[in-house]
């Protein structure tokens, strides 16, 4: 059970407290892991190493674990609470054994004998004993406590009132069944992929613009959610560039299955650096003569009073669409973004995405591929 | 004066001879506990088949990534309607039922304390089911679509608005509720009168079987959480019908406010669910191991100790909503304190069996069961109450696996315990043990089959209410497991259901006292006649047929 | 095995045990849950006073003159009423049905207060449920109260007509009195009603 142990060193040696916590836990839950009951144990070795086997994304080249999971974490948040688990792993198996123990002794050892039956008489009547019920009331109340000061501990650490110093600010709007990203101090509105820099603190704000959602990327932090009208925040801070995988855990309607999360964490410089894709994101739209009848088409439809595309239209309905092709996917993940995958979804979104809130608006062939080329060419 | 005289005559087949219509009529204008409590059981049944089989359907859907078998409108309705049956319509009137009809019986009353508030209570439930069910049909008026309820078994605001909910399938949700709510709050009214007023002679408080200990707790549960239930889903419909905007976030409403009000009713209801199991197995364990229960007294404290601490634990649903670090801590606390109580009984109940001479009838077999599976239920449970563990698992099936252990392993196997052991004595006959048995089984393998995976899925990352989910993220496996297991369950199932059908005419008949127990209802016959006692008893002690069966040695004098 | 037997009444014999009457322990159960009812409308109210959006709310268009004086008419009416079971406990029928008159006329006093302030409120202030959240939860919770204050009077209504026929007597007074109960609780919830939504709501109280 040591499989943890290589990842989680470094991001352990800047953090000694945590560190130590989180190797007593997973030391202490291992322990308890390898007698605990089956169905523990062989819960483990699925859960942890393959999330640690990476894979590649296709589209930014970024590592990207096979299994996005809370036991693969990346970010402090994510790291304390995978210690705080495997702890309270090991507590609760050493009370599954030691209760169902007794229990399973009990049935052994107290099963009636046909003998005992014959002899017709009752067992010994014990009607109850001070000591020892002091005893079970006391332990558990010991054990309660101990796992009371964790849980304060670890919720006054993660749960930060103000953002973390040096902090990139991002306003995260959940909408039916989509995600929107505003940078508030760049000027950049986004959206469905969150794109951060890797080892500098992110502080979200999370809204809701109709019903409750709420923003979980396991890896990163725990969930919290988006209410109308009650802003929440949450941060985490990348220890590694990677994409990160979750989806919104809070039922939301029709398509509360399909809305799902991918957060980018780049390093800052290279071509494909977090720098970069601000500046590209800054950028106005492409506006290429060669697309200017897709353009005048999305004018023409009802496009524009959903999308905004900075300088072309307002719409503010839908996901805004001005670097539509910097991103990996559509329709909040459910189709990666490519031109088929496009056509099809402004054909007829409801194709892909059934029960979305984008009608199909039954383009002809023409235009459909005139605004596909004019979609495609929004870098 | 051998008054208290098996009636043969009686067993089973006593009203064979009446027409089918007479029959009916006097079912349905009976006011006794006993009749009342038997139709609260069936139709509880029957609810259990239709929650079980839209379960059923939701396992297929979810057996493997991007199945399309239902469209994700049906799938939502599905748990929803899943959900809001097995809470309101299976488990609410089964046991209230069942206390309904033990009650009187264990403490020598001759029927509860206001027989016609208890058949309207009955029929209250009844008819809200029915207008829930109804919606299938009329919620979008008779002329539309129809659509089922779909905004999930808590109903969170915003999602129930007028905007976000057209139709009427919220208002089926709401009046159903409602209406069923109506006729708990009468059960829940009668059983605290009938356990406080109308205890034989001799009968204290401190004499009473521990069923009627839980029983009253859930009384007095019943009526603290269902007024704020009753009042919050007022609100919603004002605001849904008459423009109001208690839950409008576009006036100023807050989202917040109904889950705070959901949960103060939400948490005691799912106590108001396991206390009277609890109460179930307090009765079987001690007569199947032939020992007194260890602990009495302390029994009794832990089940007020957890009625109270029950009344404030309920924000422990909404960690994740952003309450602030106070509140979560002081949740956090207060949840993990009720493990104490409970703990308790969960010790009291293994003394119980320590140094006994344990037959395994199938009674048993599900209270044995019973406490295995309530322990595993419980422990995650605390881990959820360990509020940064529940960031990252709540709304996954993390929680989903949690309450199906306590509901399904807890609730539901203490009640079938509770229905092979007081099967005897309502119909008279015997249940068949070797099916019992088999039926026993082949739940507790399907059971653990189904729900263990689910606590991996969700912390490997799959929220719950999803109608599909997301290939390649390791959580094919954890699903097909998840739905196969629900094959085991249905045979389970069905091998109960026949055998009670079965048993009612072909079982053996079961005398007064089949089990060999302690308690008042084993003092009359099998089934019991109109007025359950020849005589109005008086006890001496808590076991009043253990003070008869061993005259040389009775209770009393040690408690 | 068969233990049933006439020795279990014939156990050791027992002094008169004490039980809680039925009807009174049915009643303040009831009273209980009704605590836990009105409780959720009280919660409702106080959590969003000052949080509309839009006008008119407490603090614009309640005038406390009027409602103390129908308060007044209603708290005493908890005192007529006691007068009233005494009356009937002591088989004075005349006493009986004045006192109880004159419950259900302060009773009623109240009711014609509230119609006049939900008159005034919907006419003048044009406030209804839908208008903000002030509307939403004055009228509901007020309303709620009404309705109870209501249902009261006309079972108090009821027994005055029975009593009238002759059909009430003394044997009566612990029925008479559980009416009576609910009766005290409805001016109970009265104060915490009027605490929240008229010193409170409306700001001489903050
Ligand atoms: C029968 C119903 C039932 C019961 C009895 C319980 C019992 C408990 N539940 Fe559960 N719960 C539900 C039904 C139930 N629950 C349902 C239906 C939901 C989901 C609702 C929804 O969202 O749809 C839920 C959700 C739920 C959550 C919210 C999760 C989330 O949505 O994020 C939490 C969080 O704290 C929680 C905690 C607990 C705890 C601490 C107990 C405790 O009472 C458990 C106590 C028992 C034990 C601990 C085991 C025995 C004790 C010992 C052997 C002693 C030694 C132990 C220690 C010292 C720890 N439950
Ligand atoms: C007492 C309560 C109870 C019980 C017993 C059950 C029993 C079962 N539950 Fe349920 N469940 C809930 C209470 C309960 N559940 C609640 C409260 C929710 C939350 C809802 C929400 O999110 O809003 C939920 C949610 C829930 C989900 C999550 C849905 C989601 O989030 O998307 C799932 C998924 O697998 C599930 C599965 C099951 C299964 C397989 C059973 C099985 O154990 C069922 C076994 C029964 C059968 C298999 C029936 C057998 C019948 C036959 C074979 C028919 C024969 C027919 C005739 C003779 C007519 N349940
Ligand atoms: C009624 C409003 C509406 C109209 C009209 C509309 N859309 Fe959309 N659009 C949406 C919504 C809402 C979404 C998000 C759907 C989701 O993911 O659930 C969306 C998503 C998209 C996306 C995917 C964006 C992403 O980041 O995944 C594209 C591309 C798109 N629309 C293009 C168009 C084009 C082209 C038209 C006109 C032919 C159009 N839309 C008309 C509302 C609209
Ligand atoms: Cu958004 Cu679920
Ligand atoms: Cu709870």
């Amino acid at each position: 059970m040591r499989r943890g142990s290589a990842v989680r060193g470094d991001a352990g040696s800047k953090r000694e407290v945590r560190f130590s916590l989180r190797s007593a836990g997973s030391r202490c839950g291992s322990l308890a892991l390898a007698w605990a009951i089956p169905g523990f144990a062989a819960a483990a070795p699925p859960i942890a190493p393959d999330s640690l086997s990476e894979i590649c994304d296709p589209s930014t080249g970024l590592p990207m674990p096979a299994i996005p999971t809370m036991f693969d974490p990346a970010s402090p948040p994510a790291a304390d609470i995978e210690a705080l688990t495997w702890l309270l792993f090991g507590i609760c198996a050493a009370i599954f054994v030691v209760v169902q123990g007794a229990l399973v002794h009990a049935i052994i050892k107290y099963r009636a004998r046909r003998r005992d039956e014959a002899a017709g008489d009752e067992p010994r009547q014990v009607y109850g004993s001070n000591p020892v019920e002091l005893a079970w009331t006391v332990i558990p109340v010991v054990i309660v406590f101990v796992l009371t000061l964790a849980s304060v501990r670890l919720i006054r650490d993660i749960e930060r009132t103000s953002p973390p110093e040096g902090a990139l600010k991002v306003v995260v709007i959940g909408h039916q069944w989509w995600w929107e990203y505003r940078y508030p101090d760049l000027g950049i509105v986004t959206a469905n992929e969150l794109v951060v820099p890797a080892e500098r603190p992110v502080w979200l704000e999370l809204h809701s613009a109709d019903v409750n959602h709420s923003w979980w990327v396991p890896q990163l932090a725990g969930k919290m959610d988006c209410i109308p009208g009650h802003p929440n925040t949450l941060w985490f801070e990348a220890d590694r560039p990677g994409v990160y995988l979750g989806q919104c855990a809070e039922y939301c309607g029709n398509q509360h299955a399909n809305m799902l999360l991918r957060v980018e964490a780049r390093a800052v410089d290279g071509p494909l650096g977090f720098d970069a894709w601000v500046a590209n994101q800054q950028s106005p739209p492409v506006d290429d003569d060669s697309t200017t009848p897709g353009r005048d088409v999305f004018l023409a439809l009802a496009c524009q009073s959903c999308h905004d595309i900075a300088g072309v239209s307002e719409g503010a309905f839908g996901p805004n669409l001005t670097h539509l092709m910097s991103r990996a996917t559509l329709g909040a993940g459910v189709a990666p973004l490519d031109r088929d995958s496009l056509r099809q979804w402004v054909d007829d979104p409801q194709t892909l995405k059934p029960g979305c809130n984008m009608p199909s608006l039954k383009l002809d062939t023409n235009q459909l591929d005139a605004v596909v080329d004019y979609l495609a060419s929004l870098r | 004066m051998s008054t208290l005289t098996t009636r043969p005559a009686e067993v089973g087949a006593a009203v064979g001879g009446e027409p089918l219509a007479t029959r009916l009529h006097r079912w349905a204008v009976t006011v006794d506990h006993k009749r009342l409590g038997i139709m609260y059981v069936l139709s509880g049944l029957v609810f259990f088949l239709v929650g079980g089989i839209e379960a059923s359907i939701m396992r297929a859907q979810l057996a493997r990534p991007a199945n399309d078998l239902v469209s994700p409108e049906v799938f939502n309705q599905l748990f929803t309607m899943h959900g809001t049956t097995m809470v309101f319509l299976v488990g609410m009137p089964i046991l209230l039922g069942m206390g309904n009809y033990l009650v009187p019986l264990m403490i020598g009353a001759r029927d509860m304390a206001f027989p016609r508030l208890n058949a309207f209570g009955f029929w209250l439930f009844l008819f809200g089911g029915l207008l829930l069910y109804f919606s299938y049909i009329g919620a979008q008026g008779l002329y539309g679509t129809a659509v089922a309820p779909d905004v999930g078994w808590f109903a969170y605001a915003p999602l129930t608005d007028r905007t976000f909910s057209r139709g009427n399938s919220t208002d089926y949700w709401i009046l159903g509720i409602m209406v069923s709510g109506f006729g708990s709050i009468a059960t829940g009214l009668n059983l605290v009168v009938t356990i406080l007023s109308m205890r034989c002679r001799g009968m204290t408080l401190m004499r009473m079987p521990l069923l009627a200990w839980m029983m009253l707790i859930v009384g007095l549960l019943v009526l603290a959480a269902l007024g704020p239930l009753t009042a919050a889903q007022v609100m919603l419909l004002f605001d849904r019908n008459l423009g109001a905007h208690f839950f409008d976030p576009q006036e100023g409403g807050s989202a917040v406010l109904w889950q705070h009000f959901f949960w103060f009713f939400g948490h005691p209801e799912v106590y108001i669910l396991v206390l009277p199991a609890f109460g179930f197995v307090s009765e079987i364990i001690p007569t199947f191991s032939r020992k007194v229960i260890f602990g009495y007294p302390l029994m009794v404290a832990a089940t007020v100790a957890i009625g109270f601490i029950s009344l404030s634990v309920w924000a422990h649903h909404m960690f994740a909503v952003g309450m602030g670090p106070a509140l979560n801590a002081f949740f956090s606390a207060m949840t993990f304190m009720i493990a104490v109580p409970t703990g308790i009984k969960i010790f009291n109940w293994i003394g119980t069996m320590w140094g006994g001479r344990i037959r395994f009838a199938s009674p048993m077999l599900f209270a044995t069961g019973f406490v295995a599976m309530f322990v595993i239920g419980g422990l995650t449970g605390i881990m959820l109450a360990m509020v940064p563990f529940d960031w990252q698992v709540s709304d996954s099936y993390f929680v989903v696996g949690h309450f199906h252990y306590v509901l399904f392993g807890g609730t539901v196997f203490a009640i079938f315990g509770a229905l092979h052991y007081w099967y005897p004595k309502a119909v008279g006959r015997m249940l068949d043990e070797t099916v019992a048995k088999w039926s026993f089984w082949l739940l507790f393998a399907g059971f653990n089959l189904t729900f263990f995976p689910m606590h991996i899925s969700g912390m490997l990352g799959m929220p719950r209410r999803i109608y599909t989910f997301q290939p390649d993220r390791g959580l094919e496996l954890w699903n097909v497991l998840s739905s196969s297991g629900v094959v085991l369950q249905a045979a389970g199932v069905i091998l109960i259901v026949w055998n009670l059908l079965r048993s009612a005419r072909k079982g053996a008949v079961a005398g007064n006292d089949p089990w060999d127990a302690w308690t008042l209802e084993w003092a009359t016959t099998s089934p019991p006649p109109e007025h359950n006692f020849d005589v109005a008893p008086t006890v001496g002690s808590r076991r009043p047929l253990w003070d008869l069966k061993h005259p040389e040695d009775p209770d009393g004098r040690y408690e | 095995m068969a233990a049933t037997s006439d020795s279990l009444a014939a156990a050791a014999p027992h002094a008169e045990e004490w039980r809680p009457a039925r009807g009174r322990t049915g009643m303040a159960c009831l009273i209980g849950m009704e605590c836990f009812f009105f409780g959720t409308f009280i919660v409702a109210f106080l959590f969003y006073v000052g949080k509309d959006t839009t006008g008119p709310t407490g603090k614009t268009c309640l005038s406390i003159g009027p409602v103390v004086v129908w308060s007044i008419c209603l708290i005493s009416s908890s005192f007529t009423v006691v007068a009233a079971v005494k009356a009937l406990a002591k088989a004075r029928k005349a006493a009986f049905e004045f006192w109880l008159g004159l419950t259900l006329l302060l009773g009623g006093a109240f009711i014609y207060g509230t119609v006049m302030e939900w008159r005034g409120l919907m006419l003048e202030h044009e406030l209804f449920i839908s208008t903000n959240l002030f509307g939403s939860t004055y009228y509901s919770l007020v309303g709620f109260h009404a309705f109870h204050v209501v249902l009261g009077l006309t079972v108090l209504g009821l027994l005055w007509t029975l009593s009238k026929f002759g059909h009430l007597g003394p044997e009566d007074t612990e029925r008479v009195e559980l009416v009576s109960w609910y009766w005290h609780f409805v001016d109970v919830v009265w104060i915490f009603v009027f605490t929240s939504v008229y010193l409170i709501g409306t700001g001489i109280l903050s």
